[in-house]
């Protein structure tokens, strides 16, 4: 067996939080959780919001953000016990034996100084290496890490570079010590599909010829996948399966770890195609005071009671293309005909019968429901303003709707703040519901959510589309989401539409080469994949 | 041209209409306003008659817009006019004066920036435990007590409970400079309570915004000492903030220079100013809020320039 | 939930300045401006606090100082209150040039400080209640325009506000069921902010001879007509310093717990 370097023996994590104007609340964060890191090994740590997996990585600094405090059981780094470490025993291991990568490098990196002072600030101030030496690592780094002009970037200042290069820079900065372990928490969370797979890439490149061993903190169980030599699976706090990354991905003993490995595993037969409900011809969109077209010729088909995802990364003009469609964003050029008729570019240009055929779900539930009124006035506001539903008809259909969003009794006096996040998400399914639409456009509306508890929302959006015909523009960057719901498919690129079809189609070769690189860059939870993928790009690139 | 540069003049010039703006509403609004300047020199018994004569003397019968041109183009040329009750010239009434506010408020800010900034610190390293409640508490008090109360508080306890100090400021030309200081003592005293306690929490505010930014988690997740992450991560970034809060409560100081001139008698700009204005003396009035809106919108430019010179994200553009 | 100690001081104080303000003429024992005994005499059963600098009863004038004090200070509150969060308002639902021309005249009379502007305001117009409520008042209601404009433009961004108007809400529909429900508790905490600044502001301008004259008298008026006695040793002026101050201070503690309360709120607008 091989060398432990760090163990966790029973360790409890608590917190107690300070609302204002109530009693403070005492939680406890992580109970009894025992694993151990071996030398040079990757420990996945994969759950969902609230398992407590951030804390328990910050934990091996014996680190406590806020009012956090590990209160019981051992840490053991190299066999000593740092948990109950003085100061200045912390400070020594911390940044020496230990370093962190945190999910935003942006806000990570100290505005006011130059990257490469903070990339070598570790190893000076602890004395492992001259200026000069220090330097020279980092730029070695620099390169292993895929970062351009690897001997000029470290004279950049943080907001100069981009996102995924800040990220990489994080993980310079982390080696550069030559630690035993490092943490990366969440490190390509933030980032753009295509970008993920190129951090991801390089991180693992680094762990591989650098030997480190490391901690990964992430939701996403098929990225953790391709890095990690072992997975602990958590769950409020606790531990609920351990084993190989072989074992758990493809062997999962507990019900939980199968539901996480089998998420997004919706399957969902294609309609065929049939006359449009709504029809974008040639839409040209920019925002005012600007100069560039965030929309260029966009055309696009939606049939009843079917769905078209709509598909593309950060800045390509897909939520513009939602809100050019409700009108928000009147288009400069273009025609928008829904249901038959043409429909004003402006919104105040638009039927009532118009607003209440298009309804709209957003991304973040939590700003989408006004906090004062309650879900009964939320849902209720619609069937009174549309169809002049009151008194107890009124509150008949909205217990129907929310008896429809699988909620049932008792939600209807409740308040926004005292739902789960997926249970808002469905209230707002509901209110666009009340308002019996022919046509929900979805913004990026599992994004926010757990894996799990999106996998829910898409459930019961499928259902809902079954039952009362209503088709959906279902606007996502995630490609797992558009195979589970979509029938017709458009990928998005700088505001253009690069790819257009059934899914059928659009999701099989031959493809373009956006396409092919934003299908090629979606985890798959299968081991070995991100080799596969880096072998044919290298292949490609060679070939060319 | 450089971004900083660029911001720089763009402020400057917005500053220089600014300053054009408030002296025509200084000048334009007191013409707009019920009243009259000559009735208000010879009062409610004037006969029809005299108050002609007064308004054809001091060129009241001219359009409101010619007399502001004139009134600007001399007051460019350091022509502030005479006053209307005494004939004095008013730019000369205003030199002296000056001097002596600039001393009081000089004194208070020589002793109030260092105390400020200093409790601030404190206040933010021992966030929430004592001696920031203290600190925070003393404070709460001081600001919610109007400059007059707070001088008439510390008279009564400096000058009779504890009879350390005189109860009157004056100061007149030929006195030594260690006089000048004695004399001013108690003014300066109150300046410094009254304006501490927003500096101080400001302070306070800026370096918790600072301390609280995940790059100050990440200096120490490298081990560095406190020392080191105070001086090499937080302080770079704070003394934009800390500069901009020090400025803007000089600025309030320069307000809170008028009420504490009128208490302890101290003959300077502000005490002059409101003998005019209960005089009604409008071009001493005119004259001496612009002077008063010049320093202020100047401290406020002064501000802006230094937090935009201390932005790495303009001084280093992509 | 408990209420915390501070708030509770800080509303009993309130509540007994308001009261011994609205029943001035039956709590006052003596009237504003009989002289009932010598000049500047100490506290005694007649006269609980003394007498001022021409023998009238000190504790009567203050009681009689707080009804002007607290109703003009209120009253230019009120003022600043409808005035500046109804601009506010329009400017950020409006936007555009609306928005501008606002904005800028805002900046402008921001650009000054305001005692200066009430001074040199003051040189020219006569000096009664009604110009000095409505010169401190329009001058506060600058700060509650840029308040009200910055809360309403952080809600008017939410995606619920855009879900009204897709829905096809009207203007008002908007802007009274949407915004004002999720401004209102930092705007009442405001409140409590502006009214104590109009307290300072009205006895700093009476303490100038600017504000209320002779021979009625507000706090800062008696603080001014009693200073010379400080020489001698005669605290009167002290007396009515003391009640600006407890009667910041306490609305102060209200205005503290209010805000504290706004972020704690079932659905409030998060930490």
């Amino acid at each position: 067996m091989a060398e432990i370097l760090l163990e966790f023996k029973d360790l409890r994590i608590e917190a107690t939080s300070y609302p204002p104007g109530e009693p403070p609340r005492h939680v406890v964060l992580v109970d009894g959780v025992s694993v151990a890191v071996e030398k040079g090994k990757v420990l996945g740590l994969i759950g969902e919001s609230g398992a407590g997996k951030s804390t328990i990585g910050l934990s091996a600094m014996a680190f406590g953000r806020g009012g956090v405090r590990l209160t019981g059981g051992q840490i053991l780094l190299n066999g000593r016990e740092i948990r109950t470490a003085d100061a200045a025993g912390l400070r020594a291991l911390r940044g020496r034996e230990v370093t962190y990568v945190s999910q935003s490098a942006a806000a990570s990196f100290n505005p006011a100084r130059r990257i490469m002072e903070q990339v070598i600030e570790t190893s000076i101030s602890h004395g492992l290496m001259n200026k000069s030496d220090a330097e020279a690592r980092a730029v070695d780094l620099f390169r292993q890490l895929g970062l351009p002009k690897p001997e000029s970037f470290g004279t950049r200042y943080p907001h100069q570079v981009s996102g995924g290069q800040l990220q990489r820079a994080m993980t310079a900065m982390a080696l550069c010590p030559k630690p035993d372990l490092v943490i990366f928490d969440e490190p390509t969370t933030a980032l753009d599909v295509t970008t993920q797979i190129e951090v991801l890439a390089a991180i693992k490149l680094a762990i591989v010829q650098t030997g480190v061993a490391a901690l990964y903190i992430t939701h996403d169980l098929a990225v953790v996948a391709q890095v990690a030599d072992h997975i602990l699976v958590l769950r409020g706090g606790k531990k609920v399966e351990y084993g190989t990354t072989d074992q758990i991905i493809n062997d999962p003993r507990e019900d939980y770890t199968r539901a996480l490995v089998s998420v997004r595993s919706i399957e969902h037969a294609e309609k065929s195609e049939a006359r449009a409900l709504l029809s974008v011809a040639s839409v040209t969109a920019r925002y005012r005071g600007t100069d560039f077209d965030v929309l260029k010729n966009v055309t696009v088909d939606l049939a009843p009671g079917q769905t078209l995802a709509i598909v593309g990364e950060s800045g390509s003009g897909k939520s513009t293309l939602a809100r050019v469609i409700t009108g928000l964003l009147p288009a400069a050029q273009g025609r928008i005909t829904f249901a038959g008729r043409v429909l004003s570019p402006d919104l105040l240009g638009r039927s009532k019968e118009d607003l209440r055929e298009l309804q709209m779900i957003y991304q973040m539930a939590d700003t989408a429901m006004n906090p004062r009124q309650t879900v009964g006035t939320i849902i209720g506001r619609p069937l009174e303003f549309y169809f002049g539903l009151k008194g107890e008809a009124k509150r008949q259909r909205i217990q129907e709707l929310l008896d429809q969003i699988e909620m049932g009794k008792g939600y209807i006096d409740r308040y926004p703040a005292e739902l789960s996040g997926g249970q808002k998400q469905r209230v707002c399914i509901a209110r666009a519901l009340a308002a019996k639409p022919k046509l929900i456009i979805c913004d990026e509306v599992t994004s926010a959510l757990d894996p799990l508890v999106a996998d829910g929302i898409l459930k019961l959006l499928l259902n809902l589309q079954a039952e009362a015909q209503v088709a959906y523009l279902f606007i996502t960057h995630d490609i797992a989401t558009v195979r589970a719901i979509a029938d017709r498919i458009a990928v998005m690129f700088k505001g253009q539409v690069v790819r257009y079809g059934q899914k059928s189609d659009v999701l099989a070769p031959p493809y373009d080469d956006y396409t092919d690189l934003l299908l090629s860059s979606v985890p798959e939870m299968k081991l070995g994949w991100l080799e596969g993928v880096i072998a044919g790009r290298k292949m490609e690139s060679a070939g060319n | 041209m450089h971004p900083v540069l660029k911001l720089v003049v763009q402020r400057l010039a917005l500053g220089l209409v600014l300053l054009l703006a408030v002296s025509a509403v200084i000048f334009l609004g007191i013409e707009a306003l019920p009243g009259d300047t000559a009735q208000a020199i010879l009062g409610q018994a004037a006969t029809e008659v005299s108050l002609a004569n007064l308004r054809e003397k001091l060129g009241l019968n001219e359009p409101a817009l010619t007399r502001y041109f004139v009134w600007l183009w001399a007051a460019l040329h350091g022509d502030l006019g005479v006053a209307l009750t005494n004939g004095v010239d008013i730019a000369t009434a205003i030199g002296q004066r000056f001097g002596n506010t600039l001393f009081l408020a000089g004194c208070a800010a020589v002793i109030s920036v260092p105390l400020a900034i200093t409790l601030g610190l404190v206040a933010a390293r021992y966030n929430g435990r004592w001696p920031d409640k203290v600190i925070s508490g003393l404070t709460l008090t001081t600001i919610s007590l109007p400059e007059f109360v707070a001088a008439y508080f510390v008279i009564f306890l400096l000058t009779q409970v504890f009879p350390i100090f005189q109860p009157v400021a004056m100061v007149f030309p030929g006195m030594s400079f260690w006089a000048k200081l004695n004399a001013v003592a108690l003014p300066v005293i109150v300046l410094v309570m009254v304006v501490l306690a927003h500096m101080m929490r400001m302070t306070r505010a800026a370096i918790l915004n600072v301390m609280q930014s995940a790059y100050i988690e990440t200096a120490e997740l490298k081990g560095l000492t406190p020392m080191q992450v105070i001086w090499r991560h937080a302080f770079p970034n704070a003394i934009a903030p800390i500069v901009s809060v020090v400025i803007l409560n000089l600025a309030y100081l320069v307000v809170g220079v008028v009420v504490v001139e009128v208490v302890f008698g101290y003959n300077a700009l502000g005490q002059y100013l409101v003998d005019h204005v209960t005089k009604r003396d409008l071009p001493v009035v005119q004259a001496v809020g612009m002077i008063f809106a010049a320093v202020y919108i100047g401290l406020n430019i002064l501000a802006d320039v230094i937090s935009i010179g201390a932005n790495p994200r303009l001084r280093h553009p992509k | 939930m408990k209420m915390p100690f501070s708030a509770m001081l800080g509303i009993f104080l309130t509540s007994s300045f308001v009261f011994l303000a609205v029943f001035a003429q039956f709590l006052a024992p003596y009237s504003i401006t009989e002289a009932s005994g010598g000049v500047w005499e100490g506290p005694s059963a007649t006269h609980w606090l003394g007498t001022d600098t021409i023998g009238r009863d000190i504790f009567s004038r203050l009681i009689y100082g707080g009804q002007i004090t607290i109703f003009v200070a209120l009253a230019s509150s009120v003022l600043a209150f409808s005035v500046g969060s109804f601009f506010g308002f329009m400017a950020a639902v409006r936007g555009g040039w609306a928005d501008q021309i606002m904005s800028r005249i805002v900046d402008l009379m921001m650009a000054i400080p305001s005692l200066i502007v009430a001074l040199v305001i003051l040189s020219v117009l006569p000096l009664n209640l009604t110009v000095l409520i409505l010169v401190i008042g329009l001058l506060d209601s600058t700060r509650v325009f840029r308040l009200s404009r910055a809360v309403a433009m952080d809600i008017a961004v939410m995606d619920y506000v855009e879900a009204a108007k897709l829905r096809g809400e009207r203007q008002t529909w908007v802007i009274f069921r949407e915004i004002l429900p999720n401004a209102l508790s930092p705007l009442v905490a405001e409140f409590g902010l502006r009214f104590i600044f109009a307290v300072l502001f009205i006895s700093t301008l009476s303490f100038l001879g600017l504000g209320i004259q002779p021979p009625l008298a507000d706090w800062g008026g008696m603080v001014k007509e009693n200073k010379d006695g400080l020489v001698y040793g005669k605290s009167a002026a002290l007396m009515p310093a003391f009640a600006i101050a407890a009667l910041a201070i306490s609305v102060n503690l209200v205005a503290d717990w209010i805000l504290s309360r706004t972020t704690s709120l079932k659905g409030g607008r998060g930490g």
